[in-house]
Order: C-alpha cells, then structure tokens, then sequence
C-alpha cells in the first residue's frame, strides 16, 4: 500500500507541482494518475521512488517513509518504466533486462536465466537476447522495458507514460499485454498517462489531477464516467462518456431473443433479414429480404456483412449495444465464447437493463 | 625526389643514434608520456564535469584558451624557464593535448541520452555506477574521438622537441633544415606521417573493440569489426 498523505511539491522557481496531496494506491492494482500537461502526475510518481524530493508531507510504503532510507535500495525494490523505455544501448536486451539482478549483486549465470523468463513472459522471442536496444521496434524495446522492470520480482512498478510514444495500434497490444501480465502477476501498479481513454482501460482506480497539482477525482473508471466530481472532470473524461460508461456496466441477465438462421448452401428462407453461418454456427454476414430467391442456396456474394459480435462470456452492456447499433437487422449477434450464436439482442434490450442497474444503484 | 629514395636506401640512416629506429622509438616515447599524462588529467575531469553538470563554461572558456596558445612561443618559454631537458616539450604537448579529450570527454557525457540516465538511477544505481556503467560506455565514442585527435597533434607537434636539442623524427627536419639538406627533411616528414596513420589505424582499431556494438547504426552491427580507412 502506497500512502499519500499531505504530499507537496514546490520546486526551487516557486511553482508548486503538487499541492497536498492524499491519496492511497491499494496493493494488486492498476492506479492511473492522469490528467493535463502540468496537473503533477508525473511529479507524484517520481515521488514513490525519491526520483524527487518531496517539499512536505509524507509517502509511506507498506507504513515506512520512503524518505527514511538510502534512495538507491530504495528504488532496487520498485519497478520503473519511463517513456521510450530509456533502454542501455550499449547493452544486449539479456543484459538490459539483468540490471537491477545484477545491481542487487545476484551471480550473472543467474541473473541472465532470470532475464531469459522474462523474455518469454512479456513475449520477446529468445533470438532478441543477443541483440542490442537500436535494433527493435518502439513497441519490442518497451516490452523490454517492462521486462527489465519486473527482473528482480518487485511488488510494486511504477510505469510513466510508458506507451505514449508508440503508434495506437502497437499501444493497444500493448495495453492489453499489460492486462494479461497484470492478471498472473498482481502488482502494485502506479501508471500515469494524459489519455484518458488509456486511464479508463488500464485503471482499477484512477486519480484526476488538474493543473497546479490538485487531485480532482480519484474513483472507479466506471464512477468516473457516470459521476464526475465536477466540470473539470466532465470535460477532460471528454464526450460520448454516458456511452463509453456502459462498458464498465456488466451484460449478465440480459434476455436474448430468439435468431433465425441459415447455413450457407442451404435454400434461403422467407422472412425480412436473415443471419447466415457456416457449418460450426458461426456467424457469416446477414441475408437481406431484397436479394432473396426464394428457395435458392445462399452463396456468399448474397451476404451483407455483419456488425460487431456480443460475447455472452464477458461482454459489457457496451458491447452489447454496439453489436445491436451496428447490425444491419437492427438485431445484435450474441455469440459464446466459441463464437456460435446462441441468440440477438436490441437496443431496447440494452436500455431497459440499464434502467435496471440505475434503479438498484 | 630521388634524393629521398637514396636517403631511405641509405644503411647508415637505419642504425646507429640518429637512424630511423632510434628516432621513431623516441618520437612514440614523447608521444605516449604526454598522451598519458594529458588522458589522467583531461578523461576524469570530463567525465566529472559532464556528469554533474558543474563547470561546463571552464571546458569551453579553456579548450578555446589552450587552442589559442602557440605550442612553439609555448616551447621556447618553458625552455627558458626549466631549461634543455624533456620537461618544457613534454608539457607543451600535454597542455596541447588536453583540450581535444577533455573537450571530448564533456560532450561525449553530456550527449548521453537523459532518459537513460534516468532510467538507471531510478533503477537503483549510484552515481559512480551511473557516471562508469552509463554514461562512460556511452560516452566512449567521442571520448576516443578526442583521444584519436590529441595523439595525431601531439605526434605532429613533437617535432619541436628536436628544437631544444632532443630527440624524435623532429631531429631530421630540424638538422636537415640547418644543413641544407632537403632529402632529410622530406625523408623525415614522410616518416611522421606514416606514424600517424599508423597510430591512427590502430587506435581506430582499438575503438571497434572496445565500443559496445550496440553505438554503432543498427545495419552495422550485424557486420564484422573492419579497419576503417583514415
């Protein structure tokens, strides 16, 4: 547990970066801090680590000062991620990722072995060990960079906007890597970002900053969106956040209605629009009434593509809508986790369950 | 021309006191004393300047101001001071030398990325691990880089030592200046330069082995270690 407790930050010209600040990171999640350019997250995190000084009151870890031991066998013992990785060139990735080991003076056979895991933990295919940081890719060097931060196994990483610098399609694996490692590993993690969007994806809890070092909101992403604190809030969280707040509002108990389908090959039915799948029920695309003669197999150049799939498993009312909002019939495909349709969904369906969970809110 | 050629064919110009061994070995003795000598004080003064940041104004201010100095005007000064002897050139060429490595030395540590620094000393590295694990790899391409350019003055210029009546390859042009004797001149300037392209390949030779791969340009690291033409 991280504890924040009256935490200021005012540096030698007289701006104040961070200004009273109480806050608790709790042990095994994600906390985001995010906000605007200048709002005191990043000043907040390098604070965890004594990376900067704090002006007054007191970081605890686990109910001890950061600030009552050495800053070095400090910073041995928390996972640290920056921007663009700040990856050693002049060593091999093996050796980047065997740093802190080998700082807490672990034998280099075991050191390197250690660093071999996480290689294959965080995806890195073995034959990059030999090679040196300028030789990977923006996404693979800040796969190293994680790497190189969890070596000696510590409970807590503190990741600064460890994903900004990479192109969005390379950011969301990435995310979603951090998801997964997250899920076996259970960290304390402490990220922060300007992206709202990142925060609300990666976050268990995350902290609003706003300029001058103020802590604005400091909730559930799924609070965040359906209650912010203020305007400030309201207009960094950004619009459309009514609908993105359904996707933290989980789907169970929402009744699916019945589908007619048909396999391709087969002879097309009557009927307005029909769902076609292949042999194992997944979905193909839709039939529409217009192109239909009667009693002819359907063929694939007949179909109109579908929209997104709602997996019954683990999709969100979210999820849910968009599939109904982007089907052409107008009806959602609901699908299981193997992909075959069990049933449809409509808006309406999705809107009368979010009464529903607002009524019991 | 031919004069040259015959004062190479010439054996009595290969043994005794004043042949081309003797001369070369004494030349790369002046050459090495004050390249040491300048290395101990220039490298750890710009390392510790690059590193913290302080002085950075001296490295400027001085490297200009020795650069300004005449190494000759220099030379006869000392000479007068401390008289005939292997002091006054050897400290001409080591104030000659410092400028380029210390130079070198600042800009190779003050180059080194920020976010690398960063990283490591967040990771839990001290300063000395930061300054000798970090940033002094890093920095070792502009550091040789001064290195590789002090030696080259420093070889060139420790002709004058022949001027206050020591020895080196400066003996031939110096005496052969005196004497009218332009073979000797030439056969003396052409041996000079051979050393310093000597010196040079094996110095560039040197920096290919101890730079870490990994500075190079990522097409070049794949490629086998090569001298590199001068």
């Amino acid at each position: 547990m991280i504890e924040f407790r009256g935490v200021t930050k005012r540096f030698p010209d007289g701006t104040v970066a961070v200004d009273e600040l109480d806050l608790t990171v709790t042990d095994g999640g994600i906390t985001v801090f995010v906000g605007p350019s200048g709002c005191g997250k990043t000043t907040s995190l390098r604070m965890i680590n004594r990376m900067i000084e704090p002006s007054g009151g007191t970081i605890e870890i686990d109910g001890t000062d950061v600030m009552s031991g050495d800053a070095a066998h400090l910073r041995r013992g928390i996972g640290y991620v920056i921007q663009q990785a700040g990856l050693f060139p002049h060593r091999t990735i093996l050796d980047n990722i065997a740093t802190v080991p080998m700082l807490l003076g672990w034998s280099r056979a075991k050191a390197r072995s250690r660093a071999g895991e996480l290689m294959e933990i965080v995806g890195l295919a073995p034959e990059m060990a030999k090679r040196y940081p300028s030789q990977l890719s923006g996404g693979q060097q800040q796969r190293v960079g994680v790497a190189r931060a969890l070596a000696a196994d510590p409970p807590i990483l503190l990741m600064d906007e460890p994903f900004s610098a990479v192109d969005p399609v390379v950011r969301e694996s990435l995310q979603d890597e951090l998801l997964r490692l997250q899920a076996e590993l259970s960290k304390t993690i402490v990220f922060v970002t300007h992206d709202i969007d990142e925060a609300v994806k990666l976050g268990d809890k995350v902290a609003v900053f706003r300029t001058g070092g103020v802590l604005a909101q400091y909730d559930e992403p799924g609070h965040l969106l359906a209650r912010p604190a203020d305007d400030f809030v309201d207009g960094f969280v950004g619009r459309d956040r009514g609908y993105r707040g359904l996707g933290f509002l989980s789907a169970d108990g929402l009744p699916l209605g019945a589908l007619e389908t048909v396999r391709l090959g087969s002879p097309a039915p009557s009927g307005d629009w029909t769902l076609v799948v292949d042999d194992a029920d997944r979905p193909q695309g839709w039939l529409a009434g217009r192109d239909r003669t009667d009693g002819a197999p359907v063929t694939a150049e007949h179909l109109v593509p579908g929209g997104s799939l709602y997996d019954v498993t683990s999709g969100s009312l979210r999820s849910a809508l968009d599939a109904a909002l982007s089907s052409p019939s107008g009806r959602g495909v609901a699908v299981d986790a193997d992909g075959r349709v069990v049933g449809s969904i409509g808006a309406d369906d999705v809107l009368a369950a979010l009464a529903t969970a607002r009524a019991a809110a | 021309m031919t004069g040259v050629i015959d004062w190479f064919a010439d054996p009595a110009n290969w043994s005794g006191p004043d042949g081309v061994p003797v001369r070369l070995l004494e030349h790369l003795q002046y050459t090495l004393l004050a390249l040491v000598i300048a290395a101990v004080i220039a490298i750890p003064l710009g390392l510790w300047i690059g590193h913290t940041g302080r002085g950075g104004f001296l490295v400027v201010g001085s490297a200009n101001a020795l650069r300004a100095l005449p190494t000759f005007g220099l030379l006869v000064l000392l000479a007068n001071v401390f008289g005939i002897a292997l002091t006054p050139p050897i400290a001409a060429l080591v104030i000659l030398a410092i400028p380029p490595m210390l130079a070198g030395t600042y800009a190779g540590v003050q180059a080194v990325d920020r976010a690398i620094v960063d990283a490591a000393r967040g990771m839990g590295m001290g300063e000395r691990e930061v300054l000798l694990r970090v940033e002094l790899p890093n920095a070792l391409p502009l550091i040789l880089g001064g290195v590789r350019s002090a030696t080259l003055q420093i070889i060139a210029t420790a002709t004058i030592a022949a001027y206050v009546a020591l020895g080196g390859l400066g003996r031939y042009i110096i005496d052969g200046l005196a004497l009218r004797n332009f073979a000797e001149m030439a056969a003396g300037s052409i041996l000079l330069a051979l050393l310093a392209i000597g010196i040079d390949l094996l110095l560039a030779a040197l920096q290919r082995t101890v730079v870490s791969p990994g500075l190079r340009t990522p097409a070049a690291i794949r490629t086998r270690p090569r001298l590199r033409a001068v």
